[in-house]
């Protein structure tokens, strides 16, 4: 069920600030739930209703957007990948911004949404071209690691680990972690603890 | 990169290989699940046709959906009947040791794994919660998880993840009358901030946390992650022993020499590299407070809420933020600030030695008029223990309601929550904006005696005038 991802391309939502938590990205009310079915309307929801449609993910000119482009350490907080489930769900496919929580970076790769890192400054930039030009078109290239908007080009960064794993089409892990069922007892056996607590 | 750190022996000793990606497959001693986020990973699971490889390396509890005032079934919030439903259908059909409510061992997660003596120096432990850190107090390896890699441990009992660095945090010195663990680990986190961990595991070193207690230990390690960093942990010594003897799941008689034998060679060397490396002197950590939306904007009791003009260029926005968010002014003290609700609980700060601190300074006092103020166990056993101590005694006597244990007001998925614009006084761990259920709430965070203090006066209050 994997698939590559070598770039993904659409229109943009800019979303300004730092330290975005995921409390902010789906508040926890929202986790009474036992499926992600559904989180896409409710992403944001009490930024959005306390800004009265004037959130990114609520100005017209932003409908359909699928690069989110954020600042610093987005995505702190809490462990649940309901927050990029509920992005993702609305329909982000790709995340450009200064920096990310790993939590949050980690279960976005789960999902093959590639988060990139930019310097602060082309981060800044970045929002303001897609502020000034909504319906241009973004493109993140995980291949040449640079995010195109409009005339605005700019380099990105991801560690090579992950960027393999979009590239390639591995980033859904649970595949091969399944196939190393000898190597995964083989490295439980020597561990002491798993003798002794199998007897408690 | 880092060397003969506990980190490094304990990552070592748990790698299966490094997969294509570079990424090191890394074993999961201990699997930690509960209702929120492990549903979507079950029915993962069964998409695919996998099953649980190590049931028995799981263990389930209950804890964030539960009411703390009834907790008759089925409970009143039919979601929160579903999400129970589901785990107890998952705990059975995969065989999952399962602590319910009403077991008498259920409780907050990150509590109840130390208490019945799963959390072990030495482990890799992961969560699909964030607060995991905590486990790091024993010395071990512990981190929080997403869903998806919830799934991936269920059918692995591994994760594909990429080594950390590791910084040595080290504080000195004895704390000063009225300053807790909580204290001192607000305090780093003002200092290093909260993306300051990212891409490192704190290693908590330094006589400051050697003479600390395990629960003190687990207080900072849990806070960890309000810092950026994945983990925190604290080399096992005597005090984690003595800790861990007796209770259910520790290795017993024989096993037990040989457990001590190998935890304290897991110890970082003397010589061990580190990454980075940043000292405190814990004469400079006063009673702390949050102020802002972040647990970094943190400020000492007796400090003013900081101007603009002396924070960092990149600290500014997001502190005209908490300005108007938080309706506190800059330049004006937090001492004194009028509060609305006092709660003491969660997996920070819910732990019996949690409770009998704030009890001393309930002791023979009032809850303020027009102050709700609660106290919520971390466990069954927890309030079982309080209950024998007659604690809850003293709480209701001074106008404290008593509950049930859970995860409660700390985020709010029961029906515990602020209400409008109200002011929480908290020893929880994180005060983002709505994360105490109301969308304009307002939370401080601080010590259970800080919030003990601030219910009896009704406002901030510095506790050492209480001592």
């Amino acid at each position: 069920m994997s698939s590559e991802v070598k770039a993904v391309v659409g229109r943009g939502v800019p979303l300004i600030g730092n330290d975005i938590d995921t409390d902010r990205i789906i508040p926890a009310r929202f986790l009474r739930c036992v499926t992600f079915d559904g989180l896409g309307a409710q992403v944001f929801a009490d930024d959005r209703t306390q800004t009265q449609g004037q959130h990114p993910f609520d100005q017209p000119q932003y409908q359909g957007a699928k690069i989110l482009a954020v600042n610093g350490n987005f995505g702190c907080g809490s462990s649940r990948e309901h927050a990029p489930q509920a992005l993702a769900k609305w329909g982000i496919q790709a995340i450009v911004g200064e920096s990310f929580a790993e939590i949050f970076f980690g279960n976005c790769v789960a999902l093959g949404v590639p988060c990139v890192m930019a310097a602060p400054e082309d981060a800044k930039q970045l929002q303001a071209a897609i502020a000034t030009n909504p319906e241009a078109e973004v493109k993140v290239d995980l291949e040449a690691m640079q995010v195109q908007c409009g005339d605005l080009t700019i380099a990105v960064s991801m560690a090579d680990g992950p960027r393999q794993m979009f590239t390639c089409g591995t980033w859904d892990a649970c595949g091969q972690l399944v196939a190393q069922a000898d190597h995964i007892r083989a490295t439980a056996a020597q561990l002491p603890y798993i003798a002794w607590s199998a007897s408690a | 990169m880092s060397k003969g750190t506990l980190f490094d022996k304990v990552w070592d000793l748990h790698t299966v290989g490094i997969l294509p990606s570079g990424q090191t497959q890394l074993f999961i001693g201990l699997h930690l699940i509960h209702e929120v986020t492990s549903p979507q990973a079950f029915a993962m699971l069964r998409d695919r046709g996998l099953k649980v490889l190590y049931p028995e390396r799981t263990v389930a509890t209950v804890d964030h959906i539960v009411p703390t005032e009834n907790q008759a079934r089925p409970f009143a919030d039919s979601l929160a009947e579903e999400m129970m439903q589901s785990l107890e259908q998952n705990c059975a059909e995969h065989k999952i040791r399962f602590y319910n409510v009403g077991s008498g061992s259920q409780g907050i997660v990150h509590v109840i794994a130390p208490e019945l003596g799963f959390t072990q120096p030495g482990m890799t432990i992961a969560c699909g919660d964030s607060h995991t850190s905590t486990h790091g107090a024993f010395g071990a390896i512990a981190f929080g998880i997403g869903t998806s890699q919830v799934r991936d441990v269920l059918a692995s009992q591994t994760l594909a993840l990429a080594k950390l660095k590791v910084r040595k945090v080290e504080v000195n010195g004895p704390l000063k009358p009225g300053v807790y663990a909580k204290d001192v680990v607000l305090h780093i986190i003002r200092k290093l901030g909260v993306k300051g961990g990212v891409g490192y595991a704190y290693e908590f070193a330094g006589s400051t946390f050697e003479d600390m207690s395990m629960e003190e230990r687990m207080t900072v390690c849990n806070m960890a992650i309000e810092g950026g960093a994945r983990c925190g942990y604290v080399n096992p010594d005597a005090v984690t022993f003595e800790y861990l003897k007796g209770r259910d799941f520790a290795p017993k008689s024989e096993a037990w020499d040989k457990a001590v034998d190998w935890w304290q060679s897991l110890r970082s060397d003397a010589d061990a590299e580190y990454d980075d490396v940043v000292v405190f002197d814990a004469a400079d950590i006063a009673p702390t407070i949050t102020w802002g939306i972040t647990p970094g904007q943190g400020i000492a009791i007796n400090e003013l809420i900081p101007t603009p003009d002396t924070l960092p260029a990149d600290e500014e926005a997001i502190a005209e933020e908490a300005y108007r968010y938080m309706d506190l002014q800059p330049g004006q003290p937090i001492q004194g600030t009028k509060v609305d609700v006092c709660f003491v609980g969660s997996c920070t700060n819910g732990r019996i030695s949690d409770l009998r601190e704030a009890a001393k300074f309930a002791q023979g006092r009032q809850v303020a008029e027009g102050v709700k103020a609660f106290i919520v166990p971390g466990s069954e056993r927890v309030k079982l223990q309080a209950e024998v101590e007659g604690l809850d005694k003293i709480f209701v006597a001074a106008g404290f309601e008593w509950r049930e244990p859970g995860c409660s007001m700390c985020l709010a998925m029961n029906p515990d929550k602020l209400e409008g614009r109200q002011l929480s006084a908290s020893s929880s761990n994180r005060n983002f904006k709505g994360r105490q259920g109301s969308a304009s709430g307002r939370t401080l965070l601080m010590s259970p005696a800080m919030v003990v203090a601030a219910a009896v006066t009704g406002k901030v209050s510095d506790v050492r005038e209480l001592l």
